[in-house]
């Protein structure tokens, strides 16, 4: 899933200052799994802005409102009859939400509720750990089915570098040296010999570096 | 400021809170009567939304009266409501309201005084602090 | 001189047969140029080839290029440090290309410490290739006359590569392996991490030589003299792979006020020769940080002096 984190309230409160009708977007797709952005962070988020108004003596309007998903413009499309009635718009959804709402309704002033922070999952209840990077050409199974691009503070493709210590990056001692563990397992499933074999440099034509991307699928396309 | 009647919610677990309440009365002990109860099953079950709804309706304090942390009725129902109340403490900063304005309290059944402690405690923190929403002048 | 491959001093003393001797100089944080020169002189006679650093620990400092070539207008021989932090694929061709083109014959091919480290932790890193890459980049350059696109490289640049090589990272095991992996992707010589765990880097090598590394590269065996207890401290707590034993960090301590530092230098001159007598290692890479001025009295006293002239 795409993971988030709210934005710090002091922070969103300057954004919207001087609104008086809020309308909060929440998301049930992604930001609802990783507890950020579902119906009730929109309720939070909500609740929270009117205690604000409340506190400035101000009469705020705050609207809720969650979408099926925000990263569908016919989903997009159930806002239309009521964003009208508000002045700004927060999405809680990933950095996709507020675009599309923001492209769909262009006289509509959106603003981000979320800090979007990466692909990855759940490793326990409450924390959630990076797993992939986007670089758009899959190569996980050279290394154990783990990614060493997304992992590694540098990206090594021929790792692990000198700074790797009891199985932690150099980075901190919080960061795992995903190397370590490429490398304890390729041995303990007897792959030494793939590890020795030298991955040049990559191509990251299909990452964020060869421009913004975009995919069509001619059989889905109407 | 010394005539001002904070607004304070309580959420008490059935469990231990409010049966100390009911030792509390048998004792004839008063509870202020601007501490509203609000009963329970468990204080696991109280979401953030709930600690956050009463001060947007006006309460100057909020608290959770549950169990002690290692007798629990449900295992882990109070060490769930601090971690909320802990979320709101943030949430209220970030709004430069005051944090101790929501804490949480540790009871046991038979503790009608306790009970009633906790209660007046809460009113004279939030007596002290004064209103929410007519506070002058906060940053 | 056509068995060269670059013909660098290092590269002609290593080949002739002798146990080298390479030094270590930062460039300033700033453009003190009257200082660098200073620090580099120390070194001048003293050592075959002195390592400049390139942004060390992610802190901006003079360019590793440019304090190179004020090197080599000194007379001193520079072996210009490269990491793949700050450059991507683009620069660092032509980075090669300019260093070579202004005379420069040794190349240290480094990954970099991670930008958090520095002083711009804010920074976004390139790390477009690896150090691994880096090496086979040179060699590909300088051996094929080949870009990483294919395309013809129009006069090869003829560097003498280098690569570093961390034996008390982990894992252990596969330490050596990675050595053995950088010598294939093209290194020439590698200049190990400090060393300071004498049991655990003897055991490095014997691995090393059973696989018969030591006759495909030369390994220049990294020494750093400990100015103080509160240097070994650091060392062994802050440092990620850096190895520093107890036993060291007792017997500094045991040297009493202001003994330390000569305690230091007494257990690297101790470190060198059994560096000399040791199957596998080809030299000594002496990293005195901030300590320059102490080379030439540590190079005599190990018995290093003077320098072949090859």
């Amino acid at each position: 899933m795409i993971v988030a984190e709210s934005k710090p309230i002091k922070e969103l409160l300057e954004m919207v200052k001087g609104f008086k009708k809020i309308l909060v977007v929440g998301c049930k797709g992604c930001v609802t799994v990783c507890n950020v952005g579902g119906a009730k962070e929109v309720a939070i988020l909500a609740s929270t802005i009117r205690i604000s108004g409340k506190k400035e003596g101000l009469d705020l309007v705050v609207g809720e409102h969650t979408l099926e998903r925000q990263c569908d413009p016919e989903y997009i499309d159930e806002l239309k009859d009521i964003i009208g009635d508000y002045d700004a718009v927060i999405s809680i959804a990933c950095g996709v939400g507020p675009q599309f709402i923001s492209e769909r309704y262009p006289a509509t002033k959106v603003f981000p509720g979320v800090n979007t922070k990466f692909m990855g999952g759940a490793v326990e209840h409450g924390v959630w750990s990076e797993r992939c990077a986007g670089c758009g050409t899959c190569v996980v199974h050279l290394f154990g089915g783990l990614c060493p691009i997304a992992r590694c503070s540098k990206s090594l493709l021929n790792g692990p570098c000198g700074g790797s210590s009891n199985g932690k990056c150099e980075i901190s001692s919080d960061v795992e040296c995903i190397w370590d563990t490429i490398v304890l397992k390729m041995m303990e499933q007897d792959r030494l010999d793939e590890l020795m074999e030298f991955r040049p440099p990559k191509s990251w034509t299909t990452a964020r570096d060869g421009g913004p991307r975009k995919m069509i699928r001619e059989e889905l396309v109407k | 400021m010394d005539d001002f009647k904070p607004q304070i919610v309580a959420f008490c677990c059935t469990n231990c809170a409010s049966s100390a309440a009911k030792v509390s009365h048998g004792m004839k002990k008063a509870l202020p009567d601007n501490v509203k109860i609000i009963q329970v099953p468990c204080t696991g079950r109280i979401e953030t939304l709930h600690l956050l709804k009463p001060f947007e309706e006006g309460a100057d304090g909020v608290y959770v009266a549950g169990c002690q942390a290692d007798s629990c009725q449900y295992i882990g129902g109070i060490t769930k409501a601090a971690k909320r109340v802990a979320q709101v403490k943030g949430i209220l900063e970030g709004l430069s309201i005051e944090p101790e304005r929501i804490d949480v309290f540790h009871l046991s059944a038979g503790k009608g005084q306790e009970f009633v402690e906790v209660a007046d405690r809460m009113v004279n923190t939030v007596k002290g602090l004064g209103p929410v929403l007519t506070a002058p002048n906060r940053n | 001189m056509s068995e060269h491959k670059a013909g660098s001093n290092l590269e002609k003393v290593l080949s002739a047969g002798h146990f080298a001797f390479t030094g270590e100089c930062g460039p300033p944080q700033g453009a003190n140029v009257p200082h660098l020169i200073e620090k580099a002189n120390h070194l001048k006679g003293v050592v075959d080839a002195v390592n400049v650093t390139d942004n060390q620990t992610a802190v901006v400092r003079m360019s590793s290029w440019a304090a190179s070539l004020i090197l080599l207008e000194q007379g001193l021989e520079p072996n210009f440090q490269m990491v793949c932090r700050d450059r991507n694929r683009l620069a660092i061709q032509s980075d090669i290309l300019g260093v070579y083109a202004m005379g420069i014959r040794n190349m240290l091919c480094l990954s970099g410490d991670h930008q958090s480290f520095g002083n711009h932790p804010e920074s976004k890193n390139v790390f477009d290739i690896d150090s691994m890459q880096l090496i086979h980049t040179v060699k590909t350059m300088r051996d094929e006359g080949k870009f990483l696109n294919g395309s013809d490289v129009d006069v090869a640049p003829k560097l003498f590569i280098g690569a570093a090589c961390n034996p008390f990272a982990e894992p252990f095991d596969f330490r050596v392996y990675r050595l053995a992996k950088k010598i294939s992707a093209g290194a020439d010589f590698v200049q190990t991490q400090c060393i300071y765990n004498m049991d655990k880097f003897r055991e490095f090598m014997k691995r090393a030589v059973d696989m018969g590394l030591h006759e495909k590269c030369y390994i220049l065996a990294g020494v750093t003299p400990m100015k103080s207890v509160g240097m070994a401290l650091y060392m062994s707590k802050q440092v990620p792979g850096m190895d520093v034993p107890q036993a060291l960090v007792k017997r500094l301590r045991g040297a009493g006020k202001g003994k330390a530092a000569e305690e230091g230098i007494k257990f690297a001159l101790e470190q060198i020769e059994e560096f000399k007598e040791m199957e596998g290692v080809a030299g000594v890479h002496l990293m005195a940080i901030e300590w320059e001025h102490k080379v030439p009295e540590i190079a005599e006293r190990a018995g290093v002096l003077p320098r072949p002239v090859v």
